[in-house]
């Protein structure tokens, strides 16, 4: 059992442990409480600078990193960056740079490119937590998806967690699948065989194309969106039929167990990959995943930013 | 306070036993009762680990000498501490639980072992991040003395004087899995 953590950075699930996991998301409960005080602000990180550098555009998870950060008593400063001006190897390179100069004690990056974040890492002496890289993975939401399974569950081993939609683009299921199967999970990924190809039962899960016959026997559902921004004509099977074959309407919820919890990482394209009926319905815990990455990424600032490097 | 958690190396010397450990809290309960007549009002709040257990063997001696239930809770001050970035590795933040809302009430904050003061400093900032008491008051089961803060105990179980590089271990049955026992070893 880790009794202490003693990572700088945040950079996947895969290279985390177990222990590791939970001890994040143990750290997230105590973190979770200060939201309910009438003081939500703990000094923790007073005096530390964090920067939220952003090279592709987000607004939840920014906000949320930011409000987390606030509730530290950090200082926060945004970058944006087109996408366009900036390319991988020399000018991240400055922008590590740029970034030691303001003296930035913990970066949170956004980056189009698998790995921005390990190359950083390496690079800075801050602490560098990886909000999102390429495909690659987007930890702090997989962190979240897991506290809010084990908040409603209790525990997560033993559970059946169907992960539908455009997993081959997913970062965010990629996340998932490490932190999964690590807890104990059983995984099925659902969708065409075009976006969920066989080589993913490699890393320890079930693959399937027929979201009629995994939902049954489901105790949790992560839909993921659609991203249009990243879907190329011969992946994507349209959108209509998207629906027809994977899209959660009324009537397939209807399949789903008295208990199952519905989930989505956000923005939800609703009528496509979730009927709003379903998106508000008793099953959905859409916006306790709003509330508990708010934790979880206190408790994720907390532990790699409170370290001394 | 921190300082019990090393494992013994140097010669240990026992300060206290079960006995005394029983003896010493059992004379706090009475203290804390003799300067707080509205027992109803007090809160006792541990700091974990052993803080939380002492809270309760507190409140056990209370209840026994004036059959009354004082409400108890835990102050976890990981968070609120001044030393957060010089660590090499940070311990797991517990869940902090005290009853609400905090005016009107008297907390009692309780400790193993009360060293520079900086422990029970962020403990007073913790619980004002919930409200504003009526009162704070600290309750210890050692002394050791050598404070760097403006901070001194109500209720002491034991002054133990100390020189810098000695270590005061406390070993409670609930919390560690050994007898009670004070031990003081030796630098």
């Amino acid at each position: 059992m880790t009794t202490h953590w003693t990572r700088k950075d945040l950079l996947g699930l895969r290279e985390l442990s177990a222990d590791e996991i939970n001890f994040i998301l143990d750290t997230a409960d105590a973190f979770k409480q200060v939201g309910t005080r009438e003081i939500k602000k703990v000094p923790s990180l007073r005096g530390k600078t964090l920067v939220n550098f952003f090279v592709e555009p987000s607004t939840r998870t920014r906000t949320s990193f930011e409000l987390a950060a606030l509730r530290l008593s950090a200082d926060v400063i945004n970058i944006s960056a087109t996408t366009s001006s900036l390319t991988k190897g020399e000018t991240l390179k400055d922008t590590a740079r740029n970034l030691e100069a303001l003296h930035a004690d913990i970066l949170v990056l956004r980056h189009g490119s698998a790995g921005a974040p390990q190359f950083l890492a390496n690079q800075l002496k801050a602490s560098v937590i990886n909000a999102g890289d390429g495909a690659h993975e987007h930890p702090t939401q997989a962190l979240l998806d897991l506290y809010t399974i084990r908040e409603k569950r209790r525990q997560i081993a033993g559970l059946h967690v169907a992960i539908v939609g455009d997993i081959l683009f997913s970062r965010v299921a990629r996340s998932n699948i490490f932190g999964l199967v690590k807890l104990g999970a059983r995984v099925t990924l659902v969708g065409p065989s075009t976006l969920v190809p066989r080589e993913f039962e490699k890393l320890g899960v079930e693959v399937s194309h027929k979201v009629d016959e995994v939902l049954p026997k489901a105790d949790v559902v992560n839909l993921l969106r659609i991203q249009h921004e990243r879907q190329r004509r011969e992946y994507f099977p349209g959108i209509g039929e998207y629906i027809r074959f994977f899209g959660l309407t009324k009537e397939r919820a209807k399949l789903l167990k008295a208990d199952c919890l519905i989930m989505h990482p956000g923005p939800i394209n609703r009528g496509v990959e979730i009927d709003s009926e379903v998106a508000d319905g008793l099953h959905s815990v859409i916006l306790n995943q709003v509330t508990n990455g708010l934790a979880v990424r206190m408790a994720v600032l907390y532990l790699c930013g409170g370290i001394s490097a | 306070m921190k300082q019990t958690k090393q494992k013994t190396s140097g010669a240990a010397v026992a300060i206290m036993d079960a006995e005394a450990i029983r003896g010493a809290l059992r004379r706090v309960a009475h203290e804390i009762i003799e300067r707080n007549p509205q027992l109803t009002h007090v809160v006792l709040a541990g700091i974990p680990s052993r803080g939380v257990e002492i809270a309760q063997r507190i409140a056990r001696f209370i209840h026994e000498i004036e059959k009354i239930d004082v409400e108890t809770g835990v102050i976890d001050v990981a968070m609120h501490r001044d030393d957060v970035g010089t660590r090499s590795e940070l311990p797991i933040v517990r869940e902090s639980k005290l009853p609400l809302p905090l005016e009107e009430r008297t907390i009692i904050v309780v400790d193993d072992v009360l060293y520079t003061g900086r422990t029970v400093r962020a403990a007073m900032d913790a619980i004002n991040s919930f409200g504003r008491p009526a009162g704070i008051q600290l309750a210890v089961l050692i002394d050791r003395g050598h404070r760097e803060l403006p901070i001194r105990p109500d209720y002491v179980g034991k002054n133990l004087p100390t020189a810098g590089g000695e270590k005061v271990q406390v070993r409670l049955e609930q919390t560690d899995g050994e007898p009670d026992e004070v031990r003081l070893e030796k630098s």
